[in-house]
């Protein structure tokens, strides 16, 4: 078997290639020798697949598209606002809330790694994960929109926020028109994932 | 100089796919490798930084080849040799060696605790801002970790050398540059700073549009 692609110097060559197997054997390693509870990892995935996701930051947005008050106080120390709704933890201990309108279009990427704000998104998708993401979101990032099926009227800026700190960027969606009057509960639906990241638009009712 | 990860402005990449994805995790295997990562990550034994470096000091070779969670979990097992938690033959199947860290590990109840605590990076500092709101800077050229050859850094290859505007600042916040390296916390003033798209492009889409991003001081000078 040809091995001309592994780098041996690199502890990790040692574990099976195979993502699958090697990941299993870390894990059994690890568990062996006392540094992991197997049940631990089972609530990790169990928070990140079933309690903490995009729900949250829709919950933010609508709030903020219908309560004033909060729309200010979210703007003002978005750390503090989401704080008080329970949305605080690892990957969100420093937000900032950057608000869409006519004038400028606010996208979010992180060019170096894959920095998010877990506690009001969840685990990134794939494609803020990819190269192709990472490389061009800053570049060229109308094209990127346009993969997304968004389009700019030529008068909107786009701000591009490159997450190379610890600070963690939350879009707050333009409100789409003939939403008048709807609760909170009838707008979380609209705000989708995307809307959030900037890659997208709040759906229309 | 630069390392494969610091991938902003790159030619070659092709269109995002933007498909729905209807599992957080796409394999069992990526919410393990996340999972087993945060364990590990919890003993203690080493900070953000270091971990993200260790993912960036993949060779580009791996970097470029692996998937997103295969270079977490590739860090993550050169991480536990690094730092003496596994041996090189723990790695490679021989009976493991119940580890003095134990009484670290993180429970099943321990979990929500811990995720919900996070890990804020401000910290009081003695070094005091030296840029407001409004005012013009540059960053350092080229992008280097200024202590370490080749060691970690956030300026990105892309923004080095750029004029730009200080929008706010964040307080004082960890230093990266040194926090990887076993060089202590360091805070300094951390700001949000945007450059104009025509500042970094060649050919930029828009005359309006901007990218903004978190710098460190240090990163910084007058302009």
């Amino acid at each position: 078997m040809p091995h001309d692609h592994h780098d041996h110097d690199h502890p990790h060559a040692l574990l099976p290639p195979d993502p699958a197997l090697r990941v299993k054997a870390l894990e059994t390693l690890l568990t062996r020798k006392g540094l992991i509870d197997p049940a631990a990892l089972d609530e990790i995935i169990d928070t990140y697949e079933n309690k903490v996701g995009p729900k949250n930051g829709a919950h933010v947005v609508a709030l903020a598209w219908t309560d004033p008050a909060f729309r200010a106080a979210l703007l003002q120390d978005a750390t503090a606002a989401v704080s008080e709704l329970g949305y605080y933890g690892r990957q969100g201990e420093h937000i900032i809330a950057v608000e869409n309108t006519a004038a400028d279009h606010n996208m979010v990427v992180c060019t170096l790694c894959s920095c998010y704000p877990w506690p009001l998104l969840g685990i990134p998708p794939g494609w803020y994960k990819s190269d192709a993401y990472r490389a061009r979101a800053v570049r060229e990032p109308r094209k990127v929109l346009a993969e997304f099926g968004v389009s700019l009227p030529e008068e909107t800026a786009v701000r591009v926020w490159d997450s190379t700190a610890e600070v963690r960027y939350l879009v707050i969606p333009q409100r789409p028109a003939g939403t008048e009057g709807w609760s909170v509960q009838e707008l979380m639906p609209l705000v989708t994932r995307d809307s959030m990241i900037g890659t997208g638009l709040a759906a229309r009712p | 100089m630069t390392r494969v990860h610091d991938m902003g402005g790159r030619f070659g990449d092709g269109p995002v796919n933007p498909a729905p994805e209807p599992k957080v995790f796409a394999e069992d295997w990526h919410g393990r490798a996340l999972a087993v990562t945060l364990a590990a990550g919890g003993l203690g034994q080493w900070n953000i930084d270091v971990s993200r470096h260790a993912r960036e000091a993949l060779s580009p070779k791996d970097y470029a080849r692996f998937s997103y969670f295969e270079k977490w979990i590739a860090a993550l097992a050169d991480l536990l040799v690094a730092h003496g938690v596994v041996t090189r033959e723990e790695l490679a199947g021989s009976d493991p060696v119940q580890s003095d860290l134990a009484d670290r590990v993180m429970t099943a109840a321990k979990v929500a605790g811990v995720l919900s605590a996070g890990g804020p990076a401000d910290r009081p500092s003695t070094r005091s801002p030296r840029f407001e709101a409004g005012d013009t800077v540059r960053t350092l050229r080229p992008a280097a970790n200024r202590m370490i050859a080749g060691g970690h850094t956030r300026l990105p290859a892309y923004a080095a050398g750029a004029k730009g505007r200080i929008l706010r600042c964040h307080g004082a916040h960890v230093f990266p540059d040194a926090n990887a390296h076993g060089l202590g916390e360091r805070p300094e003033p951390l700001y949000s700073v945007a450059f104009a798209a025509s500042e970094l492009w060649a050919a930029p889409e828009h005359p309006r549009d901007e990218v903004i991003l978190d710098l460190w001081q240090s990163y910084l000078e007058p302009a």
